[in-house]
């Protein structure tokens, strides 16, 4: 039910209303993607950082001493440096860049257009909510600076660890500052949930009905309840660790701890509760991150392939079981933790019912490009790309899922390369698609195919190389979070492999550089881009290249069809607006 | 049609590494380590099959159907075709964890037999250790403020309890092979968690609980404990050893500890 925009409101002028403090979505889609942009590039210099000192643990090198006078003394990488630089990179790509960029980001940059709104129902709130995400991040950099450095305790924060300050170093302030930024996040996000929700409720243009919706606004559609109701649970978890850390409360810690030959105080509290909250945030977290990347590739396809998605409806029920079974499934990352064997049993069965609408989709895209006729231009190469990691990824699910065999593989890089592949890198390629897909039309300009071509092989191949072998160590029984194998003699034999992923990961960082030249470059020599230059049939494509401040320019589309309307048979031309009336 | 082709030969890498074991699990070393290898194959299996199709597929997709001029088809989806790969998925996946349901209730849903040897274990930042409760069969009472690493009291037995004078303390841990084994798990101060790989067997160690791990190792040798819940700095030197030995040497090592415990 489309309602009318209320109120008029003028472009506005000035430098700082413009672009700093600006209530246009397109802007703050921009900032959100920027910020994003930003933060996976400092989560991938932490990587390498980490995969360096794994192979080469006793490296002295100079300028780690500058840096961390005190954890990299003499140039030689502490284990506390090392597992804090791990919790920043886990916790800065997790939420500032796979929870940024592809709701926050495309979807604040293109939602309203492609329901034909001019905005966000709530432009105050999103500005709001971009500036509360960038002081999330600014708080979150600070850990570096402050007295005993960033956390250890990873971005999962399990107490005790996390719980009690004298329990290591980085554990004080570090962990305080962690906490505040990620309550700060979760508040930011539960901000942007509220407006994509009502956006999508109520600013659907006349004729866009639910089922005329593009994939991508179903998705962050999805995504944005997942956030609503999984923030808001964030949220209260970090409240109550900040209150076990500062107000001597006990929600996590029980009696009897001795920490550094001291005995605390605590008495009452189960640790568990903390995993049950953060898990029950964060498995749907790992669908706010790749919904929308399936929502995009799912477009993309469509586009390229030159035909309608195949199964549209089954499309849609796959991405609202996923977001519902998403909440039903946290406990399969607690199988180890002492919870009732009883619950992992419903856990696992549930786990493995997630996995058909996963499988759904992956049907339904190999059948969308079955009969087709590919253009294959790099968002195309990036969404093709995502199919491919998805099923790699999405593969390792299966043997984690079952509790019995998680005895073995829960804690091990079997774990660490299923996420990687499948959050690291499948929803990374659904916003280099986003990217290459939707840059002409935010910009004016073309981004260079030929640099795009090689950024995607060098990356396809560089993830393959890195990730996969993970699978291999974890096999073998490779324990996650370690600072160095040394001490472990079955851990020998894993040495080269380890080598071998971390050149792997240096190279296919160095090549993120040609994407960074590809989009600075292209914003400024770019080709001018048309109205259209796909032929996409979405309703983005019916405005210019950009658009103007209100989208529209006054007038209000109205939509007569659906969105994947490719390949008409006796049509002349192979694709048909959705503003098309004939 | 280069994608297709690299899609293809990451495929064929992939699935001949696993076929190759190239880095794979140590052997097992009881009956649940071999169930475990066998569902671990099962599941290999049926994975494997469905990656290399799914990836086959999505190659051949690429090549064949790249812009050769003409027209795509237009085809809107095929409802029986979504309901039988959805059935077909539905089943082997749900099936497969129940398939897995008889290990994981073997581990933690069975009363281990009333002969198990109990093993307390107590785990710190960073180190194991195991307490066994001696001759008389009874673990002696623990009060934290007893706790005294530097005098090898890492569990704190109370002084003043007769049952805790013949109790083993060690930090690695010793079992019979053919016996089976019950250990409790407790940790002093943050999460930490127990794995043996020929065991197949982890569990966490989790502050303010005692959780009950049983099994029954049934080949001699010594294997890697590693810590793998983090746990602080200290995480990844957090190593001790299972030593498993034929029922006569595991009676002579416990004679041996019990009477070097009698001369102090």
């Amino acid at each position: 039910m489309a309602s009318h925009v209320t109120h008029v409101h003028l472009p506005p002028s000035g430098f700082i209303r413009k672009w700093v403090f600006s209530t246009d979505h397109k802007v703050i889609g921009k900032q959100y993607w920027s910020l994003a942009l930003f933060s996976v590039f400092v989560g991938m210099a932490l990587s390498v950082l980490m995969r360096f000192h794994m192979v080469w643990p006793d490296a002295k090198v100079g300028f780690f001493e500058s840096l961390w006078p005190t954890s990299a003394s003499g140039g030689v990488m502490t284990p506390e440096l090392y597992l804090s630089l791990m919790t920043m990179h886990g916790t800065i790509m997790v939420f500032f860049v796979l929870t940024t960029a592809p709701q926050g980001g495309f979807g604040n940059l293109i939602l309203p257009i492609q329901i034909g709104a001019e905005d966000m129902a709530f432009p105050v709130l999103n500005m709001l909510s971009f500036w509360t995400t960038f002081l999330a991040l600014m708080v979150l950099l600070a850990a570096f600076f402050v007295e005993g450095g960033a956390p250890l305790g990873g971005w999962t924060a399990y107490p005790p660890l996390s719980a009690i300050p004298s329990a290591g170093p980085g554990q004080g302030t570090g962990q305080t500052l962690w906490v505040v930024s990620i309550a700060l996040f979760s508040g930011a996000s539960l901000m942007g949930a509220i407006n994509f929700i009502a956006t999508i409720i109520d600013l659907r243009a006349p004729g866009m009905s639910l089922m005329r919706m593009p994939l991508t606004c179903w998705a962050w559609f999805m995504t944005a309840i997942l956030s609503l109701l999984g923030f808001a649970v964030l949220l209260a978890a970090g409240i109550l660790l900040l209150l076990d850390r500062e107000a001597g409360t006990s929600f996590f810690l029980p009696a009897g701890l001795v920490v550094n030959d001291q005995i605390l105080n605590h008495k009452g509290g189960s640790p568990l509760l903390w995993q049950h909250l953060f898990w029950y945030f964060g498995h749907p977290e790992v669908y706010i991150a790749i919904l929308p990347g399936m929502g995009l590739a799912s477009n993309v396809l469509s586009v390229f392939s030159r035909k309608p998605i195949f199964g549209y409806r089954a499309m849609v029920y796959a991405i609202l079981s996923i977001g519902f079974l998403g909440f039903l499934v946290w406990g399969h990352h607690m199988f180890i933790s002492g919870m009732s064997p009883y619950t992992a049993i419903a856990f696992s069965v549930l786990t493995m019912a997630i996995g058909v609408p996963s499988a759904i989709k992956t049907f339904n895209w190999v059948g969308t490009l079955w009969g087709s006729r590919i253009r294959m231009t790099t968002a195309m190469l990036f969404a093709l790309g995502f199919v491919s990691l998805f099923v790699t990824g999405g593969i390792s699910g299966i043997f984690l899922g079952q509790p019995a065999l998680d005895l073995y593989f829960h804690d091990t890089y079997f774990v660490v390369g299923h996420f990687h592949m499948i959050m690291g890198v499948a929803a990374i390629f659904g916003m280099f698609a986003g990217t290459f897909f939707w840059f002409p039309k935010m910009f004016g300009r073309m981004m260079n195919e030929t640099l795009g071509r090689i950024h995607f092989y060098l990356t396809f191949i560089g993830v393959y190389a890195i990730f996969t072998p993970m699978h291999f160590v974890g096999v073998a029984g490779n324990p996650r979070r370690y600072s160095d194998f040394k001490e472990f003699a079955f851990m020998a034999d894993l040495m080269p492999v380890h080598t071998f992923m971390t050149w792997a990961a240096i190279l296919t960082v160095a090549a993120q550089v040609l994407f960074v030249i590809n989009i600075f470059w292209s914003m400024r020599k770019g080709a001018k881009a048309p109205d259209n230059p796909w032929e996409a049939t979405t309703l983005e494509w019916t405005v210019p290249s950009p658009p103007p401040f209100d989208n529209f320019a006054g007038k209000h589309p109205t939509v007569y069809r659906g969105p994947y309307e490719y390949s008409l048979p006796g049509e002349e031309k192979d694709y048909k607006m959705q503003t098309d009336p004939g | 049609m280069l994608l297709g082709i690299i899609v293809w030969l990451f495929t064929v890498v992939i699935v001949a590494v696993f076929v190759g074991q190239y880095w794979w699990f140590p052997p097992p070393i009881s009956e649940h380590g071999r169930l475990y290898d066998e569902q671990f194959m099962i599941t290999l299996t049926g994975t494997g099959v469905i990656f290399f199709a799914a990836q086959l597929a999505l190659g051949w997709v690429i090549i064949r159907y790249r812009d050769r001029g003409g027209r795509a088809s237009h085809v809107e989806g095929n409802n029986k075709l979504e309901l039988v790969w959805t059935t077909a998925a539905a089943v082997l996946f749900i099936g497969v964890v129940l398939s897995s349901t008889g290990i994981w209730a073997g581990v933690h849903l069975r009363k281990p037999p009333a002969d198990a040897m109990t093993v307390e274990v107590m785990s710190k930042q960073f180190a194991w250790s195991f307490r066994y409760a001696g001759a008389d069969g009874k673990f002696g009472r623990l009060d934290i403020k007893q706790i005294n690493d530097a005098a090898g009291n890492p569990f704190g037995i109370d002084e003043k309890d007769p049952a805790g004078k013949d109790d083993i303390v060690s930090s690695t841990v010793r079992v019979a092979a053919g016996r089976p084994v019950l250990l409790l798990l407790r940790s002093r101060d943050v999460i930490h968690s127990f794995f043996v790989r020929e065991l197949r067997l982890k569990q966490d160690l989790v502050p303010g609980m005692e959780i009950p791990l049983s099994f029954q190792a049934d080949k001699p040798g010594k294997y890697e404990v590693s810590c793998s819940e983090l746990c602080g700095l200290g995480h990844h030197q957090m190593r001790s050893e299972l030593e498993v030995l034929a029922p006569d040497a595991f009676a002579e090592w416990l004679k041996q500890e019990s009477a070097k415990l009698q001369q102090q």
